[in-house]
């Protein structure tokens, strides 16, 4: 028999706001996160990008000076968002044998890596801190959170670039719907805005070199769409096990219903342009929730502003939803956030769950001059979502050709 | 100029309470590294680490096992500046 499963926390820290409710409020109001990077190395390096969306507020801030010493950027971002989450779902009292956490990274401890090797080179063997390897490794912000909260039914790292906090959540709920845990914390980090990652990210053409106009930079669906716009933050939703949460009394967000993950085998970077096993995933976590896809009102899609990515992605989705496709309100909320690589699948999973919280779908902005070969109801401004039961899917696709999608429903 | 071992305790509570938010002043002579002030072998080592930096010493690693207390480390540091 397997358990419903339910989102009962969620936190965040993203360029848009230091906690998910600013976050959400900042994202209704159309605002971006993206800015000019100031920082020395830009023009040192002659960076041929210069801006990126950079956490609204730095992770030192909330921090204490000794944890923010033990943690690579991308722990702090997690740490932080599952303090939030933790906090929001009530600071349950939970059997640390039936809690557990799924929090993904796309890189890891990047600066962690490329400072320490600087300093070898510069000062010596001798000069590498020693805490330098648990700062490196992709699953720090996973152990962080897990010794956080002391979760000890397993802490695990999906690592499927840009789908990873998706994948996460997949896990979690996988793991809660089969009845091993009870209670996981799930979701993604990311803190890459390095001047490697930006240069080799630039070197593959992936990225906007929209200098002169950062705020307008991600524009996914935009017929001058030029490639994404890095982002840093993390976000983390608490999923819970339906019984698990009504026996304490939890407040319930949403209800996750279906997770799929599937792989297209075509290019390492390409999506695969006929979309087939990107719509599997979504086919796949809808046929779960048992529901019709007809039933779908909602997608946060991954549409990252590149333009062979979001034509693709839209491939998928005619494949999916053929006639429905125009009556679902489509978000592509990345034109806000920028894409937080690891981290986009868990704070798009938080936009989704809020947009069916409080039945309101996210705007998208920058869409000036809509691409005409992409024909969706592209949600421009908050939009109401009608109805009971509202189904949602919330999409996220990676280098290596990873696809994750996990579907979501109304319960209120 | 050789530091006085004050000089070094106040130059080495500051490291610690750097590497560990503990308050510089509970940083005493007689407290234990482990036993007293918690210190985990890999805070120990960037303690050290530091220390040579700020001190101009060596401390070599098979040195920093004997190092049991704070006052151990002032002594050592004290020699070792001579």
């Amino acid at each position: 028999m397997f358990k419903k499963v339910v989102v009962t926390g969620i936190g965040a820290t993203t360029p848009l706001g230091g906690d998910s409710k600013t976050t959400w409020q900042n994202l209704l109001a159309g605002k971006s996160g993206i800015s000019t990077l100031t920082q020395e190395w830009v023009a040192k390096h002659e960076l041929p990008v210069t801006f990126a969306g950079q956490a609204k507020t730095p992770a030192t801030d909330v921090l204490t000076l000794q944890e923010a010493k033990r943690l690579d950027p991308s722990s702090q971002f997690a740490l932080i968002a599952a303090r939030e989450a933790w906090a929001d779902a009530g600071s349950p009292e939970v059997n640390p044998e039936r809690l557990a956490v799924d929090y993904a990274t796309g890189i890891g401890g990047v600066w962690t890596l490329l400072d320490a090797y600087d300093v070898l080179k510069e000062r010596g063997p001798r000069r590498v801190l020693p805490m330098t390897v648990p700062m490196l490794m992709p699953n720090g912000p996973a152990a962080a959170i897990g010794m956080d909260i002391s979760a000890r039914a397993g802490v695990r790292t999906a690592v499927s670039a840009c789908a990873s906090g998706t994948e996460a959540i997949a896990n979690a709920f996988n793991r809660i719907r089969n009845g091993e845990v009870d209670v996981v914390v799930a979701g993604g980090s990311e803190a890459a805005i390095h001047p490697l990652p930006i240069a080799a990210f630039a070197a593959m053409q992936a990225i906007s070199k929209r200098n002169d106009a950062p705020e307008k930079a991600s524009r996914p669906y935009d017929i001058d769409r030029d490639g994404f716009v890095m982002g840093e933050g993390g976000g983390a939703l608490v999923l819970e096990s339906e019984e698990h949460a009504l026996a304490r009394g939890a407040k319930i967000y949403a209800e996750v219903v279906g997770a799929s993950v599937t792989s297209d085998a075509y290019h390492i970077t390409a999506p695969d342009p006929e979309g087939s096993a990107a719509a599997r995933a979504m086919i796949g976590a809808i046929e779960q929730s048992g529901s019709k896809l007809t039933d779908v009102a909602h997608i946060n899609a991954h549409a990252t502003s590149t333009p062979v990515g979001d034509i693709a992605e839209y491939n998928a989705l005619k494949r999916v939803f053929g006639d429905h496709l125009p009556k679902i309100a489509v978000s592509a909320t990345k034109s806000s956030t920028g894409h937080l690589l690891g981290g986009a699948g868990a704070i798009e999973a938080i936009f989704t769950v809020l947009a069916l919280h409080e039945r309101t779908a996210p705007p998208t902005i920058n869409l000036d001059n809509p691409d005409p070969a992409i024909e969706l109801d592209v949600v421009t401004s908050p939009r109401k979502l009608e109805g009971s039961n509202i189904l949602a899917i919330t999409n996220s696709f990676g280098f290596g050709g990873h696809n994750a999608v996990v579907a979501f429903r109304s319960t209120n | 100029m050789a530091l006085s071992a004050a000089e070094v305790l106040a130059g080495l509570a500051e490291i610690v309470t750097d590497e560990t938010g503990i308050a510089t002043d509970v940083i005493a002579l007689d407290k234990s590294f482990t036993d007293d002030l918690d210190i985990d072998s890999i805070s120990m080592m960037t303690i050290v680490v530091n220390a040579e930096d700020k001190f101009n010493v060596k401390i070599p690693d098979e040195e920093v096992k004997n190092l049991l207390t704070v006052g151990d480390a002032v002594n050592y540091i004290t020699k070792a500046q001579g």
